[in-house]
Parts: C-alpha cells; sequence; structure tokens
C-alpha cells in the first residue's frame, strides 16, 4: 500500500539503457574504416574476422566499459561530496590518475600498446594510487567537502599542479611522449581484450563497494550530524567510496586516458528521469556513462571517417557545453553552485 | 520525580578556539518536553550537539548520560535508535522523494543491505501522516517549499520512533497552523512516555513546554518549570527586559515591550 511508485520506473530506465547498449554494441562493432562490410565477411575472411574480434569488439566493449566507470565515479562523487559539480576531472583525480599512469610508464618504459598483464596492471594500479592521492589532496586543501566553490577550486588547483608534473615526467622521459599524448587527448584505439577485462573486474568490485555502501551517500544527504545521529560509521563508510572513486577513475583513465565529463553528465542525466536513492542511482548512473561513452566514441569515430577524433576531444566539447548549461539553468533558477 | 533521560555533568566545548560552553550541569527529565531558549550565540546549538553525541570528542568535554547510561557506552547502532535528532540547515537531500527521506529515519532499525520491513513501511507513513506530508511522499525535496520540506524532515526524525527526540529550530520555515501541529505533535509523544528537547527562538511556543533551560553566554541561567514565576522573570532578564512574559487565554506568552 505505501511501496513508492517510483521504482518501476527505475527498473524501466535501466531496460532501456542495456537497450541502448545492446544497439550501440552492434553499432560499434560495424563501424570503422572498412565498413559494415568486415562484419558481412567476417565468415569466410581470416582479415575481417581479426578486425572484428581482435579491434572492434574490444574497442566497443571498453568504450562501454570505461563509460560504465566514469559514471559510476560520477555518482559517487557527487553523493560523496553532496556537490552536483562533483565529477573525477573536476575534482583531481582523472589528473592524479594520468600522472600515476605517466609515472609508471616512464619506470617500466611501457606505452599504452603494451598487453602484458603486469605492465597494465601496474600502470593501472599507480593510476589509481594517483586518484586516491589527488582526492586526499584536494580534501585537505579545500578543508573538507562543506564549500563548493573551495573545494571545485581546490580540485581545479590540484588538476593543474598534478598536470605540470605529468609534463616534468614526459620531459624527463621522452620515449613515452608519444604514448602520453594519446593519454591525455583520451581516445578508445588501444583497447584490447586484457584492458577490458581489467576494466571489468573493476567495475565489479567498485559498484559491489558502491552497492554496499550506498546507505551513507543517502544518510549524507540530510547533512553530518543527521548521518552520524542515524547510527552510520561515516569515516570507514568515506574511506570506502573514496577507494571506490579512485579504482572507478584511475582504471578507466589508465586504458583510455583523460575523458571529461561523462562523470558529471551522466549522473545529472539519470536524476532528469528518475530520483531514487543511491543504490539504484549509482547503477543507473553506471548504465548512463557506458552509454555516452559509447555513443560518444562511435560518433568520433564515425564522424570524419575514415579519418578519426580522438573520443576525449569530442567528450570535451560536449560536456563543456553542457556544463555551461547546467550552470546557467542552476543560476537562472536561483540556485547557488 | 520523573527519571532522567539526559543528563550532563561539566559540559563544555568549543568551536575552533572559542570556547562556547563553560562547566554545564542539566538533568533533564523523562516524558517531559523541555525547550531550550536564550539569546544568539548563547551556545544553544552546540548544547544540543553535544547531548547528542554529534560533536566530535576534541571539541567537548564532560559527561553526557542518556537513560542513565554513559552516552559514549551506546553502541552507536543502539544510540541511534533511542536517540532522534533533527538539525538546522543541514542538508537538503533535494534529490529524493519524501518518502525515502522519511525511510532514512529507519535506518538504524534496519539489518544492513536489508530491504524496509512491513514495520518500516509503517512507522514512515504515520510520520509523514503526522506531519501531513503524506500527500507529497513521491515528490522529491526540491520541488518543495521551506515548510513543507522542514515538515518531510520533521517526519523524517519522528520516524526513527527514539525515546528520545532532540531539535534543533523545529518551527523554522512553518507557518502558524504548522506551529500549532508541531505543538500538538510534541504533547502526543510525551503523553506517550517520550521525552523531547528543542532549541527554540519563538518563546512563546518554548513557554507551552512543561521545563525551560534558559541560556547566555555559553552557561544555564535558569531551569525550571515553564509556568513558574522564577522561569518568567529569568527569561525576561536574559532578553534584557525587552521582552515581558503574560498570561492570554491561560496559555503563557511572551510579548514585545513596546
Amino acid at each position: 500500500m505505501s511501496m513508492p511508485t517510483h521504482h518501476p520506473r527505475a527498473l524501466w530506465c535501466a531496460l532501456w539503457l542495456l537497450l541502448a547498449s545492446a544497439v550501440l554494441l552492434l553499432a560499434g562493432v560495424g563501424v570503422g574504416s572498412t565498413g559494415f562490410e568486415s562484419v558481412l565477411r567476417m565468415a569466410d575472411e581470416p582479415v575481417a574476422r581479426q578486425i572484428i574480434w581482435d579491434i572492434r569488439l574490444p574497442r566497443t566493449l571498453g568504450a562501454w566499459l570505461a563509460g560504465a566507470l566514469l559514471g559510476l565515479a560520477g555518482a559517487v562523487a557527487q553523493g560523496l561530496f553532496r556537490n552536483p559539480l562533483a565529477d573525477p576531472y573536476l575534482l583531481g583525480s582523472a589528473s592524479g590518475a594520468a600522472l600515476g599512469g605517466a609515472v609508471a610508464m616512464a619506470l617500466f618504459g611501457s606505452s599504452p600498446l603494451a598487453t602484458q598483464w603486469l605492465t597494465r596492471v601496474g600502470v593501472t594500479g599507480m593510476a589509481f594510487l594517483g586518484a586516491a592521492g589527488a582526492v586526499g589532496l584536494t580534501l585537505l586543501l579545500a578543508k573538507g567537502v562543506q564549500h563548493t566553490l573551495r573545494l571545485l577550486l581546490a580540485g581545479v588547483i590540484v588538476g593543474v599542479v598534478l598536470g605540470a608534473l605529468r609534463d616534468l615526467v614526459e620531459l624527463a622521459s621522452p620515449d613515452i611522449l608519444q604514448s602520453m599524448q594519446s593519454f591525455t587527448l583520451g581516445t578508445t584505439s588501444f583497447v584490447g581484450w586484457m584492458a577490458c577485462a581489467l576494466m571489468a573486474g573493476a567495475w565489479g568490485v567498485c559498484s559491489l563497494l558502491a552497492w554496499v555502501l550506498a546507505r551513507a551517500l543517502d544518510g549524507l544527504t540530510l547533512g553530518e550530524a543527521t548521518a552520524a545521529s542515524l547510527g552510520l560509521p561515516l569515516a570507514p563508510m568515506r574511506v570506502g567510496l573514496v577507494a571506490a572513486l579512485a579504482l572507478a577513475t584511475g582504471t578507466a583513465v589508465a586504458q583510455t586516458g583523460l575523458i571529461a565529463f561523462v562523470g558529471l553528465a551522466a549522473p545529472h542525466l539519470v536524476r532528469s528521469i528518475v530520483r531514487v536513492t543511491h543504490e539504484r542511482h549509482i547503477v543507473l548512473s553506471s548504465l548512463m556513462g557506458a552509454v555516452l561513452l559509447l555513443a560518444a566514441d562511435i560518433l568520433a569515430r564515425w564522424v570524419l571517417a575514415p579519418q578519426e577524433l580522438p573520443v576525449g576531444v569530442l567528450t570535451a566539447a560536449l560536456g563543456g557545453s553542457y556544463l555551461l548549461w547546467l550552470m546557467h539553468r542552476r543560476t537562472s533558477q536561483g540556485a547557488v553552485l | 520525580m520523573n527519571s532522567v533521560a539526559v543528563s550532563a555533568c561539566q559540559i563544555s566545548a568549543s568551536i575552533g578556539k572559542t570556547p562556547v560552553l563553560h562547566g554545564i550541569d542539566l538533568q533533564l527529565p523523562a516524558a517531559r518536553w523541555t525547550s531550550i531558549v536564550g539569546p544568539n550565540g548563547a551556545g544553544k546549538s552546540t548544547l544540543l550537539k553535544v547531548l547528542a553525541g554529534l560533536l566530535p570528542a576534541r571539541d567537548a568535554g564532560g559527561e553526557v548520560g542518556l537513560l542513565g547510561r554513559p552516552l559514549h557506552a551506546i553502541p552507536v547502532r543502539e544510540r541511534a535508535r533511542l536517540l532522534a535528532w533533527l538539525g538546522q540547515n543541514e542538508g537538503s537531500a533535494d534529490d529524493l522523494t519524501s518518502y525515502d527521506v522519511a525511510m532514512l529515519g529507519r535506518l538504524p532499525h534496519q539489518p544492513w543491505l536489508a530491504p524496509p520491513s512491513a514495520a518500516d513501511h509503517a512507522a514512515v507513513e504515520q510520520a509523514l501522516r503526522t506531519t501531513q506530508a503524506w500527500e507529497w511522499r513521491h515528490r522529491p525535496l526540491a520541488q518543495l517549499s521551506g515548510g513543507e520540506r522542514q515538515r518531510v524532515l520533521l517526519a523524517r526524525a519522528l520516524a526513527v520512533q527514539a525515546r528520545v527526540l532532540l531539535m534543533d529550530e523545529p518551527l523554522a520555515n512553518l507557518d502558524p497552523p504548522h506551529q500549532t501541529d508541531w505543538l500538538h505533535t510534541v504533547r502526543a509523544l510525551v503523553a506517550g512516555g517520550g521525552t523531547v528537547v528543542s532549541v527554540l527562538h519563538e518563546v512563546s511556543i518554548a513557554l507551552q513546554a512543561d521545563d525551560m533551560v534558559i541560556m547566555a553566554a555559553g552557561r544555564v541561567v535558569h531551569h525550571g518549570a515553564c509556568r513558574e514565576g522564577a522561569t518568567h522573570a529569568a527569561l525576561e532578564q536574559v532578553f534584557d527586559h525587552r521582552i515581558r512574559v503574560r498570561q492570554i487565554d491561560g496559555m503563557w506568552m511572551a510579548l514585545p515591550r513596546v
């Protein structure tokens, strides 16, 4: 009798996003320099099969997974910092992940093309540490999460400083310059099956962690004191959520480089469709991020075909406009950012 | 003589490096409504936070007791079931529906990761109906007015069904009819054996409580029954005789001295 009626809507939203994912996955396999023909000739041509199986499929799946990780990271960040503008990019954690990745490449002499498990895992691990360190640094500089402007400014400062450090690392070891460039632009072209497996694993871990700790995020919407009065162990839960945020960001950045605004836009789009508690919100945001990034990736491959645009450039352009519109809408509604 | 619900012994507290409370001793009786009043900056909200155990230990000193036990010795989840808190201007919870917000009050009763039980749904419905927020239970808080939002937050606190309810400025944004409703709600809680402690700026409403704690400059200057002459005198004194306490239709009211 008293069950809220909006949960069916969340279910429908999830089903639509899964359907969109399936359609986009098919489209992603079909789009490329050799066109849809490769799919048709896959059965009898080994080259066509290789294009589909070793290039397009992992890349398409990789874009979906990276988007899922970024959407999840965005939803966790916005809930954790009680700030609708929090995003892995704006909080400096993406820059931290990129710095970690650069240090790992300089140390191991590897490139994003490296397919050996150890180097992949090494770069991902360093990116995770970099992301976690950057979030910590941002929080330290902002002296907590209460003040929106201070938090965002601290995030921007941390992002710029860590970006400068990354430049220094690149200058010190010029042989990684080439691979770092694709890293900073943000691209899915180097995603192979191994990267997919890593991202899928991280996505599983992060989803589980976020799902288990989602109640802390619900409680925090009522403010720190009220959340504490409800008996929630906030300190360990925060650590767990920052770990999920850093792991999701670090893993995505280590495989696809810096892809902006997916983490910011996905939770906002979900909220404009359905408002649910974080348990469901995080899952939906993750699916939304996956759909967004995969759609953007297909667009980036198709719009200048046979040339292709790094998808990071596209999301930065589209996402930047979205952020401007969001700010405009919020200020015109009289809301304080 | 009633038993003591909330006790404070030599409470001191500071915010940053500024001392806010100085050696406060209080015994708040059970099954009664106590209102805390005083001028701005008297330390009322800080005292309430200390009584709820919500001020970090490094900022607060002294001993707080809840229902005869030391507060710090009660496990946090059990404490959350015994004592409910309603703060002021804390979070907005804009993106959650009224129903989901009220359901957060049931967190201390739910096993980890368990879905809400029938008892939880019943408690939430009762709380939302009590504050007349049931009508818009499916609307997100972002779409509610300040007063409507406050009624949802009050329902959230009521849904805990705790024996002790601490409220900081619960009447913020409420219009006069809903202030009256709030008064009835508190009276019903107390009649049912609950203990209510509220920090109030509306002195006339505060005078409808059973007992009154009057604070100034981080100290308790008076603690007594609301109908006593000494309480009225202390009240006029603490507000620099800018108000008068008078009886109108059998109720004690604070009127501005013009």
